[in-house]
Formats: structure tokens, C-alpha cells, sequence
């Protein structure tokens, strides 16, 4: 496919080259006759020029539609939030907008500059200005960009402004660090307790303030997990640098900014499983395999290992340049049914019982740390940290 | 104000004992020159290397992403072991090109290599002047640019590497050496140079505001200076009121950065330890930066836009349509352009209201630019237009200024910019609407300039060659971009292969290399082209195009003070182009009005 792709621009080029040496031939006899080669356009080069205008308008008509076929279907599909939807059909109807005003202006643009291709019996029409052509195309714009503006700004405040008051959300802190994710839920009391980087500590890795009675039932892990159908309100901190955490089936996205929280909040309206059998999806999926699949042909036949088939999963990656490997920081997330969810949730450890745990083991063979960890106001304990990541993946 | 302008600065008994008595060395006329057209052409062929190394490295990190991890003799040779260990790009140095190919552009080659070349050329002799109100200030602008773009350069031999947080230097990434190797003497450099950059970038724009308004030359009326002048004047009036702000972000950082200061960072966690910064909001570096950052496109755009009016006036021998309404629309885009740098930070944590005020200033910019593109397609209705190669790169720059343009109705509504923020649908954009669009600017004033400049004339036929590839290449690269960014691929990636999901993007990546090594390959043809006619181009005539304005009525051979005797006067505006009851299909603006010969434009 590649290579066919490589081959059409390169005829394309060719088609180029060969009529542009063509032009050069052309107006080389035209400036032969001419006798005095200026290097200023003459009528044939105002000819050739005018002529490959008009081309160009059909390169940009043909390359439009081309893309649209090959590649419109690249576009994320279904959305899988409850704003989705809102969030699709404005972009659709600003696309709807952009292609009309874009198929318009560049035919105007393009045609001009071919019907009116200079000539030395030709005069131009002297016309300065008129006021009422103006006001139109002042106007038009202005009545087309209110629309889109109210439309946009009725969706942006639906999005951006969360009903804390709403007792049936649940919290969810994202935490970013060069360049894994973790998460923290509030667990039965809805509260996610205090946190800042200097609690970091072992087991503690997010920095959970563990003296903070809300903090108790926090739960930590390394999957997002969310229910189908409940408002989830994300919190977002970071413990070093900028990140970005976008999740592009849900049309989410928010900045991870060390020092200060922010937040984004939806509802996730299609389970991974739903999501999996949606027919964009199911065709998408079928071919990213497909191309994997040659790709692995060509790994095995090096020497080297195959790639595992792509099963669909909903991501979260960072989108904010954040360091060497910014390109691989990504978090899975699973939407599950409501129960589902609830007893994936119940099968997690809270952190403090973790935090515990982690403190028996250390204190059974003889704790260095000890005493510093009990210096610290913040009840946390000082442990080896391979045995925190055991403990995080139970 | 411009007679008494003109009286002071005219005196040329005095000028003429000037040249006689004063004979150029090399150094004087070349090096140390305070002539404004030799300080143009110094800009230029500064901007032209900083341009050659900035897209010589956007080729690097295309083959990159085209062809990920693979090893390149090309790597070897250009970014040397080090740096790429056995011909294979390294993933900090993917990010390092990738910010210095955005400053040199932005920065280095559209704003100083357009900007100062043709504002430098053009103010003077446009608007009937010897020289610049200052002629030293302008000679020291130039070599504090100068200096800074040694420091860029240098800053790319730095042993860490160069400065590798993405050209809006966001911190605590920029701030940490810890974060990422590039953040340490590279980035100090990087600083270093940008500073220097604006203390140059404000030299030159003070100049340029108090030559326009003090040096018109008898008759030069604000609403008789050619749109270039008033683009390049507005262009120092937003250079003026923005670029101190990114000065003292710059400031700011190097103090968190080297004496300890918590002006943008705050609990840090980094490299298994706390940080002591305490109480700075990186939030508040991204303000700064954009309130520059974003009156800085429009620093790049206005001067391309002005250069394209005039030369589409006169290649169509038309008046260009709506003098007022462009002036207008100039003034509008300028005043709006400072109070939009939010629609960058939509969903940057700020408060969700910000983004709601931001995204309506900001679709409010659609309006000017709008009557723009439009008056630009009406003046080119029932024209007689010669496609010289300075026009078909002027009708290219209305193409891709519109194609980019109006993507920027998606990225200015909050709303959708939520999902297509910092992806590859970015990247398009803003490549179309101020990369490419500038770019063609400045192609179309040099070709079009290039007599003034240099006394020879390029050759039309290479022009020609270099438009349409470019023209092809340019969509080629940048079309496809809009539709992996629709999938949701994010920019400054250095590989795509981490995510299955993008797959399917990876021969949409091979196409837009591919166009834009041909692109950049014959970008060539410019280059020869240009230099090549420096020495042996043909002679160029005194006014080539036929063109109005006055910097045709000096002469070919350029002398200190641009006009031998008197300074042109001024009798009318400089669109008189196929006016009904002359002879020719021109009328420079320095000839008289005939008896009852009437204004025809409003």
C-alpha cells in the first residue's frame, strides 16, 4: 500500500516536471521570437501559468476528495461519551461550513487567475473599491460566526462547567509523572483525600496525604477503570513537568500541571466490550491487524519478533511534550458496566492498608528507616521500593 | 508632519558633499553598513541560511516519522554519533529538532528574514525617504540579530543538546535539567539568543514606527502609503507591545532556572527527589509566552500579507479592491490579535470562562481576514494579470492563507479544540495559514524585489519550477496532516509505534515525507536561481514590473540616500493602474494629477 502510495505521488511529480519542461520549452520560443528575454512574464507565459491556475484548482478538488475517501475514515468514530455526540455534530458543522467556503473561494481564486490571464490587448478594469460588496462579505461571516460561536460556547459551558452538587458522580484522581499515569479513586466516602509530592514516600507514590481522614479509603492502581453511565469527574495532578491527559474516544482532554489541580468531567456511555463490536471499530480493528500482520511477516523473516495482534482498548495518552519519552506515556482504560466496575473497585487495596502492610514487612527484618519514618508527621513509612510495584500489582 | 519630515532629512546639498567627501571601505559597505537596502540584503541572506538549516532539519525528523528507528546514513552525517548512535535518531534529539526547526522558523526566518528584510528595504523607499530615522539603530538590529543566530546555532553543539522542549519552552520541562538533557546549557542558550533576538526585533520596529510616521516624504499621506508600508508599520506596532512580554518571560526563567526562583514551578517531584520551588504556576509562563506567541503569527502573517497586496495590484494592473477596508482590516487583525493568546491555553487548566471570552475574540479574527481573502479574489476579477513568479506566489499565499485559515474556526472554538488540541490537525493549520503562507510571502517579494535589491533580474523560468513544485509539495505535506489528526495522533511523537491504534497512519506518514523531501529538494532550484542571479542574472531596467511605487523611480545603481537630487514628491495613491484617460496602464505615484483628472477610488 506504501509503495503505491509512493509511486502515485511520484507519477504525479513526474506529470509535474514533464509539463513544467514543457512550459520552459514553450517560453523559451516565446522569448526567442521576442528577441529581448526580459524575465518578465510574457503572453505565453501568462498562458502556460493561467492554464496550470486552473489544474492547480483541480489538483486541490481531486487531492480533497481523495483523502476524504482514503482517509476520512481514519476519524475516531463513535464517540464514547455522553457529550460525544455534541461535541461530533458541531465539528460536523463546522466541517460542513470549512468545505463549501474552501470549494468557493479557491474555484474563485483559481478560475480568476486563469480567465483573467494577462494579455498585451487587454486592458484591466479599474475598480477601487465598493462599499456594498464589502459590507456582504462583512456581514456574511459575521452572521455565520455568531451561529457557530453560540453553538460552541452553549456546548463548551455543558462540558466545562461540573455540577459539583451532583451527590451520584464519582471522583477520580489521574496522577502524571515522566511517563506513566497512576490513578486514585475516593473509594465509599466520595472524597479523594489531600495530597502534595512532599508526602511522597514508598508505597505512596502519589503522595497521598495519609494523616487526612478522607484519604483512608483512597485506592491507587495503574488502570483506569470506569463505569458505563455515571458521571466520573476527573482531578488532575502532575509530580514533575507538564502533561496532557487526552482520551480520544471521549473527545476529553485537560492539562496535567504540577503545583495546581484541574479537572474535566464526562460520562462514559459505551462499555470496551460495546465499543469492540462497533462496526467503525470492528473495521478499523481488522485493519490495523491486517497491517500488522504483513508487518510481522517481514519481522519474522529478519529474525526478529512478531507483533501481537491489536485488540481494541480505550487510551489515555499524554499530548503535552513532556520528555525523552513522552511518545510511549499511555494508560489503558476499561469502561465496564456499573457492577462490573464496583466489583473490580472492591477487589482493590486502599492505599492505607497498603501503606501498612508494606510497613510490617519492612519492620519484620530489622527497619533501617525506621526512625526517620516515625519523625515524619505524615504517618508514612519509608520501604523498598520492588516491594512497592509487587504490592501495587496485587 | 511628513513635509516638515521630508525638509529635515531632504537636504540634499548636504547628502550629495556627504558622498563625495566620504569613500566606502569594504567593512563600511558591506559589514558595518548603515544603509538600509545593504541592511535588507544582510537580513535576507542571514534568514535564507537560518531558513536552509530549519528545513534541512524538519526533512531529519520527517524521515524519522516515516520510517521510525531506522538507521540513516543521512542521520550519520548530519547528527553524528552522538547523537544518533548508529545512524538511529534518538528520541530526546527527535524533540530537540523539532523545537529549534519551530524557533528558527518562526523566529529567525519569517519574522527577521521577511520582516526585516523587506520593512528594511521597503519603508524607506516606498515612502520617500533617504534612510531609516536612525540609520546606526538599524545597523546595530542587525548584528544583534546576527549574534543571536550564532548562539542558535551554536547552542546545537551543545554536549547535552540543544535546547529540547518544544519551541514554547513551556516549564518545568525547559526548566529541568533533570526533565530532559536539552533543558540544561542548551536551553541556556537558547535563552541567551532570544534575548538578544528581541532586543534586536525592538530596535528594528521602534525604527521602522518612527521612520513611517516622521519621514514621508511631500504629499505621502497616511492614506497614500502603499498596504506594504502599512502592514510592515502595524507589524512593528504589535512587535513593540508584545515582544518586551515574552523578554521578561524569558527573564523570568532563567532566574527559576539559575538563582532559584518559584516564578512557574511548584511541588516538584523529579529524579527521587522534592524540589524547593514553591508557589509558581507554570499556568502563568503559558500566558506570557502566548501573549507574545500569538501576536507573533501575525507578525509573521501581516508583512507577507502586505508584500502580496501590492504585488497583486500590480501583476493584475489593478488597484487592489478596498484600500480602506484593507487598512481596516490590517488595524483589526493587529488589535485582535493581542487580546486572543487564551484560544491556545483552552483547556491549560485556566478558568473554563477565560476559554469562553478567548473563543469569541478569537472567531472574531475570521472577520478581517475574511474581507482580505475576499478583496484579494475581487482584484484579481477582470485584471490583466501577468504571472510572474512573484504573483503565482502571491495567488499561492491567498490559497493556502484561506485552506489554513479556515481550519482555524475548529481550533478557535473551545469547544472542538478539546479534542484536536496539539495534534497533528494543529500542525496543519498553523503550517498552512502562517508557515507556508509567510514562506510564500517572502518568496514573492524576493522574486519581486530582487531588481531593487541586487540591479539583476532571477529567472522567471526556475521561478516557475520552484512555484508549482513548492505550491504541490506544500499541499502534499500538510492536506493529510488534518486527517491523522482527526484520528487523534499527537504532535511531537517520535515514533507512533507505542500505539497499535495508530497503525493505520503510518503510510499517510511515508506520503507526507516523501512530498516533503521533494519539496525541500527543490527548494534548491530557488537557492541557485537566487544566487546564481546575485552576479550574472540579466540587468534589470529601473521599474520592471511597471509598478508605482516610488522605490522604482531610484535608480538601478544603489547609492547612499536612495535618490540622486530632490526626493520624489507624491500626487497620488499608488494604485493608479489601468486608470481610464492614461496612455499607460500605470501611473506612478510621483506624477502630478492632470488638470481636471479625477480621484477615482474612495
Amino acid at each position: 500500500m506504501t509503495s503505491l502510495l509512493i509511486i502515485a505521488v511520484l507519477v504525479l511529480l513526474g506529470i509535474a516536471i514533464w509539463q513544467l519542461t514543457k512550459i520552459f520549452h514553450l517560453t523559451q520560443i516565446g522569448s526567442s521570437s521576442n528577441t529581448e528575454n526580459s524575465e518578465v512574464a510574457n503572453d505565453r507565459d501568462n498562458n502556460v501559468n493561467g492554464y496550470l491556475m486552473f489544474a492547480f484548482v483541480g489538483f486541490i478538488y481531486i487531492f480533497t476528495i481523495y483523502s476524504l475517501v482514503k482517509w476520512g475514515n481514519l476519524a475516531l468514530g463513535t464517540p464514547a461519551s455522553e457529550h460525544g455526540p455534541q461535541y461530533d455534530n458541531l465539528m460536523a458543522i463546522s466541517m460542513w461550513i470549512i468545505f463549501i467556503v474552501q470549494i468557493i473561494t479557491q474555484f474563485l481564486l483559481h478560475y480568476f487567475s486563469f480567465k483573467y490571464r494577462g494579455n498585451e490587448k487587454k486592458v484591466a478594469f479599474y475598480y477601487a473599491d465598493n462599499d456594498k460588496l464589502e459590507f456582504i462579505w462583512t456581514i456574511i461571516p459575521v452572521i455565520v460566526l455568531a451561529g457557530l460561536i453560540l453553538y460552541g460556547l452553549y456546548a463548551w459551558t455543558n462540558i466545562m462547567f461540573l455540577d459539583e452538587e451532583k451527590d451520584d458522580a464519582i471522583y477520580v484522581e489521574v496522577y502524571a509523572k515522566q511517563f506513566s499515569w497512576e490513578v486514585r479513586y475516593a473509594g465509599p466516602d466520595g472524597m479523594l483525600g489531600k495530597a502534595n509530592v512532599r508526602y511522597i514516600e514508598g508505597v505512596n507514590t502519589m503522595g497521598i496525604d495519609l494523616s487526612d481522614p478522607a484519604a483512608q479509603d483512597d485506592i491507587t492502581t495503574n488502570e483506569l477503570h470506569l463505569p458505563k453511565g455515571k458521571k466520573v469527574i476527573f482531578k488532575f495532578r502532575s509530580q514533575d513537568v507538564l502533561h496532557s491527559a487526552y482520551m480520544p474516544h471521549f473527545r476529553a482532554q485537560m492539562n496535567v500541571v504540577p503545583g495546581m489541580v484541574t479537572q474535566f468531567g464526562f460520562t462514559p456511555t459505551m462499555t470496551t466490550e460495546e465499543m469492540r463490536n462497533d462496526p467503525q471499530i470492528i473495521e478499523k480493528v481488522a485493519n490495523i491487524n491486517k497491517i500488522r500482520s504483513a508487518r510481522s511477516a517481514e519481522l519474522t523473516a529478519k529474525g526478529e519478533s512478531a507483533l501481537d495482534p491489536y485488540t481494541f482498548d480505550y487510551i489515555l495518552l499524554c499530548n503535552k511534550i513532556c520528555g525523552a519519552s513522552h511518545y510511549n506515556m499511555q494508560m489503558k482504560i476499561v469502561v465496564d458496566t456499573e457492577a462490573d466496575f464496583n466489583t473490580w473497585l472492591k477487589g482493590l487495596k486502599p492505599l492505607s492498608v497498603a501503606v501498612k502492610e508494606a510497613q510490617q514487612d519492612a519492620a519484620a527484618p530489622a527497619a533501617p528507616e525506621a526512625p526517620a519514618a516515625e519523625a515524619d508527621t505524615t504517618a508514612t513509612v519509608a520501604a523498598d521500593s520492588t516491594m512497592v510495584a509487587q504490592l501495587i500489582r496485587k | 508632519m511628513s513635509a516638515v519630515g521630508h525638509e529635515i532629512h531632504g537636504d540634499h546639498g548636504h547628502h550629495d558633499a556627504h558622498e563625495h567627501h566620504h569613500k566606502d571601505t569594504f567593512i563600511t559597505k558591506y559589514i558595518f553598513s548603515i544603509d538600509h537596502k545593504m541592511i535588507a540584503k544582510q537580513y535576507l541572506i542571514t534568514g535564507i541560511i537560518m531558513g536552509i538549516i530549519g528545513i534541512m532539519m524538519s526533512i531529519l525528523f520527517r524521515m524519522q516519522l516515516a520510517w521510525p528507528e531506522e538507521s540513516f546514513t543521512m542521520f550519520k552525517i548530519f547528527l553524528g554519533d552522538k547523537f544518533a548512535p548508529n545512524g538511529v535518531m534518538r528520541n530526546d534529539i527527535y524533540l530537540a529538532l523539532v523545537t529549534i526547526h519551530g524557533t528558527i522558523m518562526v523566529f529567525f526566518v519569517l519574522t527577521a528574514g521577511l520582516s526585516g528584510t523587506f520593512s528594511n528595504l521597503l519603508i524607506p523607499l516606498q515612502i520617500g525617504a533617504r534612510d531609516m530615522a536612525s540609520g546606526f539603530m538599524n545597523m546595530l538590529s542587525y548584528w544583534m540579530f546576527f549574534i543571536s543566530s550564532v548562539i542558535m546555532v551554536l547552542s546545537l553543539f551543545v554536549e547535552a543538546g540543544p535546547a529540547s522542549a518544544g519551541w514554547t519552552i513551556y516549564p518545568p520541562l525547559s526548566a529541568l535539567p533533570q526533565a530532559i538533557p536539552g533543558s540544561g546549557a542548551g536551553m541556556t542558550l537558547w535563552l541567551v539568543s532570544m534575548a538578544i533576538f528581541i532586543a534586536s526585533s525592538l530596535m528594528g520596529s521602534l525604527n521602522y514606527v518612527v521612520t513611517v510616521i516622521n519621514l514621508r516624504t511631500k504629499g505621502m499621506s497616511m492614506t497614500r502609503m502603499p498596504l506594504t508600508i502599512w502592514a510592515f508599520f502595524i507589524t512593528a506596532v504589535i512587535g513593540i507591545l508584545s515582544f518586551p512580554v515574552l523578554l521578561s518571560a524569558a527573564l523570568l526563567l532563567l532566574f527559576d532556572r539559575s538563582f532559584g526562583t518559584s516564578f512557574f514551578l511548584s511541588d516538584i517531584f523529579i529524579a527521587g527527589e522534592v524540589l524547593h520551588y514553591q508557589g509558581g504556576s507554570p499556568v502563568l509562563f503559558e500566558h506570557l509566552f502566548w501573549f507574545l506567541g500569538h501576536p507573533e503569527v501575525y507578525i509573521v502573517l501581516l508583512p507577507a500579507l502586505g508584500i502580496t497586496s501590492e504585488i497583486i495590484a500590480t501583476n493584475a494592473r489593478k488597484p487592489i479592491f478596498g484600500y480602506r477596508a484593507m487598512i481596516a482590516s490590517i488595524l483589526a487583525i493587529a488589535f485582535l490579535s493581542t487580546i486572543v493568546w487564551g484560544h491556545h491555553m483552552f483547556i491549560s487548566g485556566m478558568n473554563p470562562f477565560l476559554g469562553s471570552v478567548f473563543t469569541f475574540t478569537t472567531l472574531l479574527i475570521a472577520i478581517p481576514s475574511a474581507v482580505k481573502a475576499f478583496n484579494y479574489i475581487t482584484t484579481l476579477w477582470r485584471g490583466n494579470l501577468q504571472l510572474n513568479p512573484a504573483m503565482l506566489f502571491s495567488i499561492g499565499l491567498v490559497s493556502t492563507f484561506i485552506t489554513g485559515g479556515l481550519t482555524g474556526i475548529i481550533l478557535g472554538d473551545s469547544t472542538l479544540d478539546i479534542n484536536v488540541h496539539d495534534t497533528y490537525f494543529v500542525v496543519a493549520h498553523f503550517h498552512l495559514v502562517m508557515g507556508i503562507s509567510a514562506l510564500y510571502g517572502m518568496f514573492a517579494g524576493i522574486y519581486h524585489w530582487f531588481p531593487r535589491m541586487f540591479g539583476r533580474m532571477m529567472n522567471k523560468n526556475l521561478g516557475y519550477i520552484h512555484f508549482w513544485v513548492t505550491a504541490i509539495c506544500a499541499y502534499g505535506v500538510f492536506f493529510p496532516m488534518h486527517f491523522i489528526g482527526m484520528a487523534g495522533l499527537p504532535r511531537r511523537y517520535y515514533t507512533n509505534t507505542a500505539f497499535p491504534l495508530f497503525d493505520d497512519l503510518q503510510d499517510v506518514n511515508v506520503l507526507i515525507t516523501m512530498f516533503a523531501i521533494i519539496g525541500a529538494a527543490f527548494q534548491l532550484v530557488f537557492l541557485w536561481n537566487f544566487f546564481y542571479s546575485i552576479f550574472k542574472g540579466k540587468k534589470a531596467p529601473m521599474n520592471p514590473w511597471k509598478s508605482n511605487t516610488l522605490e522604482w523611480t531610484a535608480p538601478v545603481e544603489h547609492m547612499h540616500g536612495n535618490w540622486p537630487g530632490e526626493i520624489p514628491e507624491v500626487y497620488r495613491w499608488p494604485y493608479d493602474y489601468s486608470k481610464p484617460g492614461h496612455d499607460e496602464d500605470f501611473v506612478p505615484q510621483n506624477v502630478p494629477m492632470k488638470p481636471n483628472e479625477e480621484q477615482l477610488h474612495h
